[in-house]
């Protein structure tokens, strides 16, 4: 995945864990934001064997964004904003 | 006017079924739907092929269904997705326990068998269950099967043996004379010296037509399905006492269900009910801990037909020769469908059946008027 | 009397605002943290482009907006981030969870429902791979997360949002390695007379399509893509222009969107009939002009009620307001009310050029390839719904019975316009009468309890 930050980059650094591994994101970046800026090749999996997925619509409609958040349960990484220290499990 | 030997009103299971050995062994059949076939009960209930629990008086009927079950392939040229994964019924007290094995006696008179697991083994071989699971039966040829394949897939395979299957065609109105039924359905005139009332919740009404109300209840089941899940569960599951069953699909999927939806008076307009899922979710979770958090992408309902004694009624008119009941299968039709078909095409071909009815039969809620009176 | 009012976009803003005049206060919830909707989403906290950066042209309408959201919120029971995910018509409640976890019911007497719409798609092979994602989605993540799908993109589809993403991207510095554009010139040419109807947007389209020429940007009008490559992510958009000749456009991301269909979901709980709207080509609940649906105490306004745009949404959503406001017998401003329809009526003509200036290419989907995923949820693709035809699926809800079509986690959200095209292609009939997916609760997903209470 390549999206790739253009406008107000700089915003204060935090750190998550996704897959138990240190990931930076930014203050204001979604969970989907900061996992395809980080360059992970998708933010699931699909069940049928066709591959990674990284969301579709950005907007909490397609639900193909799931991922699992640690005292949350599943949340759509497209309408959930990152927080530091938080830990992201993907499925 | 179109003539048949045989007029099925209904196309779910019972009825497709019954079209499908009718026509095979050759006799002209007509089946009137109303929507699509498999649009009700048959269509939306949990999918359940499941012998397990049934009272003694339903065992043989749901012998011969569930030998029809492992022909299907042969027959219709689908599997419907039938499973035979088991079906696991849990107890969570010693009450519940004694009553599996109460049960089990029974079945095994019956020829059925069963398996106790008791509570080191369901602890060993089902860790996902929690501490509320005391024990369990397995009846190993129990499983299930897509509800949404089988109505359509006996429709098919009994068009392909020559019967007629009319979807679409809202029955409006009913009558017999001495050469037999006329029913108008469609903007047709149909006429048979056989009617089979394969209904569901509106046998009811093709009942009383032929004066022989009788006190059924519309019954929704509420019905829920998760994302796919990884697999962990691999039988269908009842409870001692009903209330919860869920079942894993091969896809992943958690199909469950328990409470009850809604409907309309006539039954047509349902839907699921919010307070029945939030039960089921949380029965669901007390059951299987992992489900903690899954999400639930559907829920759905329909309508089934019920008894108080919780028995269909299965058989000969009382009121009309060449009238046969098949309905009101008090949410344990889906599994019976293809074996009432079969009864049905026996009953009116070879006058008998091997299968004992009598518990089944409509003249019952007379007699228990006249008990009561 | 207890109004309850779904969504906190442009209608349903100004739907609270005159109810709020009234001295009703609403509840009002929003599944978003903030309201503004998808047109006038705001960055989350941290960021801080003006409405000028963000907005451009709608810069005014956006900043007026937010003021009068946040001077209404307080006045309201304001629930964000809370999913109606069920509504019981008729007990008067709406099934709701809060983050996802706080379950809950609201009761209502009236109910305006303002929910929106979404992109409408019709699936490219390789659509599913990371890297692809709706016109409506590559915005969003410029727009509140500074973001771009990728360093050199493709925008595929029709309509103003095309353009208008294309260049917001360009002028960001993720310049489009290629605007394919699924219409011909000629399409939007003959519908200008129509489109005169609203000057200034109109003559904005022809400076977005100069301005991305200006910036070297490859635009292809009457084009079909063909496939989106690439081994696990995008690497290119295979396509075939007007002259059909193929072509491979090397790229990171592509976004994908014809238009825009209600997410009319809660509309159709709420028991309100749908008709086939053929200028739209979508499905949309049934209204009068002011916004009432047959079902009694149940309005409809903004694009969840039929694709109308912002504008339109903001005066279908007051004027949604005066009808509830007038059917529980209050008196309204007739001024006002007047205003409003006029301004409706002019605005349906426009829309109604728009949509001739830029048709859904249903024959695109109609000409899926068997091995396409259809459903991306599911992963389902076209030739197994074409099975469902074979085995006699008259519609599209036996059809999502016998492929499980339209059956995942999107609820057909995605899938179920272009599934409707396939089976009707398939089945020799007009696409309505292909049907459309019937909605079921909850209309997301929704999760079981973390602790079993």
């Amino acid at each position: 995945m390549t999206v790739v930050r253009v406008l107000e980059a700089d915003r204060p650094r935090i750190v998550l864990a996704v897959d138990g591994v240190p990931l930076e994101a930014r203050q204001g970046d979604t969970l989907l934001t900061a996992l395809l800026v980080a360059g992970l090749d998708g933010v699931r999996t699909s069940e049928f064997g066709d591959g990674q997925r990284a969301g579709f619509c950005w907007m909490g409609a397609c639900q193909d964004c799931w991922v699992l958040l640690e005292g949350r349960g599943v949340v759509r990484a497209c309408t959930t904003l990152a927080e530091e220290g938080m830990r992201v499990t993907r499925r | 006017m179109t003539r048949a030997d045989v007029l099925i009103v209904g196309g779910g299971g019972a009825g497709c079924a019954a079209a499908l050995f009718l026509a095979r062994r050759g006799a002209s059949v007509i089946l009137l739907e109303r929507g699509q076939v498999g649009s009700q009960a048959t269509g939306v209930n949990y999918g359940g092929v499941r012998q397990q629990g049934r009272h003694p008086a339903g065992i043989p009927l749901a012998r011969k269904a569930r030998e029809i079950w492992s022909r299907l392939p042969e027959l219709t040229g689908t599997d419907a997705e039938f499973d035979p994964c088991g079906h696991l019924k849990l107890a969570r007290s010693e009450a519940d326990e004694a009553e599996l094995l109460r049960w089990n006696a029974i079945a095994a008179e019956h020829g059925l068998v069963t398996r106790m697991i008791g509570r080191n083994a369901i602890r060993a071989d089902h860790p996902y269950f929690s501490d509320q699971v005391v024990a369990g039966s397995l009846l190993a040829e129990d499983g299930c099967a897509n509800p949404r394949l089988l109505s359509p897939a006996l429709a098919r395979a009994a068009r392909s043996a020559g019967a007629t299957v009319l979807e679409n065609h809202a029955v409006t109105a009913l009558s017999h004379r001495s050469d037999g039924f006329m029913v108008e359905a469609g903007g047709t005139t149909f006429a048979a010296p056989v009617l089979l009332n394969c209904a569901g919740f509106w046998g009811g009404q093709v009942a009383a037509a032929f004066d022989e109300p009788v006190p059924i209840q519309p019954l929704h089941p509420n019905m829920l399905v998760t994302e796919p899940l990884p697999r962990f569960c691999p039988h269908s599951l009842g409870v001692v006492g009903g209330g919860l069953y869920l079942r894993q699909i091969s896809r992943g999927n958690v199909v469950f269900g328990g409470g009850r939806g809604s409907g309309d008076e006539e039954g047509l307009v349902t839907r699921p009910s919010a307070t029945a899922t939030q039960a089921s979710m949380a029965d669901a979770v007390r059951l299987i801990p992992r489900l903690a958090g899954a999400m639930v992408i559907r829920s759905w309902t329909g309508t089934d037909g019920t008894f108080a004694d919780h028995f269909p009624v299965l058989g000969p008119s009382r009121t009309t020769p060449g009238l046969i009941h098949a309905f009101g299968f008090c949410g344990e039709g889906f599994q019976l469908g293809p074996g009432v078909g079969l009864v049905l095409s026996e009953l009116v071909l070879d006058g008998r059946s091997d299968v004992p009815l009598e518990a089944f039969d409509i003249g019952r809620f007379a007699r228990q008027d006249a008990q009561q009176a | 009397m207890r109004v309850a009012v779904v969504g906190a976009g442009p209608a349903g803003v100004r739907a609270v605002e005159q109810l709020l005049r009234a001295g009703i206060e609403p509840a009002w919830i929003e599944e978003a943290p903030d309201g503004g909707g998808r047109i006038y989403q705001r960055p989350p906290p941290g960021f801080a482009r003006s409405h000028r950066a963000l907005y451009g042209a709608d810069a005014k309408r956006a900043q007026a907006l937010h003021a009068t959201l946040d001077a209404l919120k307080p006045r309201t029971d304001w629930r964000p981030e809370t999913l109606v995910w069920n509504i019981r018509p008729r007990d008067g409640v709406l099934d709701v969870v809060t983050r996802g976890t706080r379950p809950g019911e609201i009761r209502f007497d009236a109910l305006i429902l303002c929910t929106g719409a979404m992109d409408r798609i019709v699936p490219v092979p390789g659509w599913t791979m990371p890297g692809v994602t709706t016109l409506g989605g590559a915005q969003i993540a410029l727009k509140a997360q500074g973001a771009a799908i990728g360093a050199r993109p493709v925008f595929v589809g029709t309509g103003p949002l095309l353009w208008l993403a294309a260049l917001q991207y360009a002028k960001a510095g993720a310049s489009p390695a290629l605007v394919l554009d699924t219409t011909s010139f000629l399409t939007k040419l003959l519908a200008t007379p129509g489109l005169l109807w609203n000057t200034p947007t109109f003559l904005r389209g022809l400076r977005y399509t100069a301005a991305l020429r200006a910036r070297g940007v490859t635009i292809a009008e009457d084009a079909t893509p063909l496939a989106i490559e690439g081994e696990g992510k995008v690497a290119a958009l295979r396509w075939r222009d007007s002259g059909w000749r193929e072509h491979v456009a090397p790229c990171d991301a592509v976004a994908l969107g014809w238009g825009l269909k209600p997410e009319a979901q809660l509309a159709d709980l709420a028991g309100v009939p749908f008709r086939f709207d053929a200028a739209q080509h979508n499905w949309v609940p049934e209204r009068d002009a002011a916004g009432r649906s047959p079902v009694p105490g149940v309005y409809l306004a903004g694009d969840g009620a039929g694709i109308g745009g912002a504008e339109v949404a903001e005066h279908a959503g007051a004027r949604a307001a005066l009808a509830l406001l007038e059917d529980h017998g209050r008196s309204v401003d007739l001024a006002l009310r007047g205003h409003l329809d006029g301004r409706l009526r002019t605005e349906a003509r426009f829309r109604a050029a728009l949509e001739r200036a830029f048709p859904f290419p249903a024959h695109l989907a109609r000409r899926m390839a068997d091995a396409t995923i259809l459903c991306r949820c599911e992963s389902v693709t076209a030739g197994e719904l074409r099975e469902a035809a074979r085995l006699g699926a008259p519609e599209v809800n036996r059809a999502k019975a016998l492929s499980r079509v339209g059956m995942g986690r999107c609820q057909g959200r995605v899938c179920g316009p272009p599934a409707a095209e396939v089976l009707s292609e398939a089945l020799g009939i007009p696409v309505e009468q292909a049907g459309r997916l019937r909605g079921q609760p909850p209309v997301k997903p929704l999760p079981m309890p973390m602790v079993a209470p």
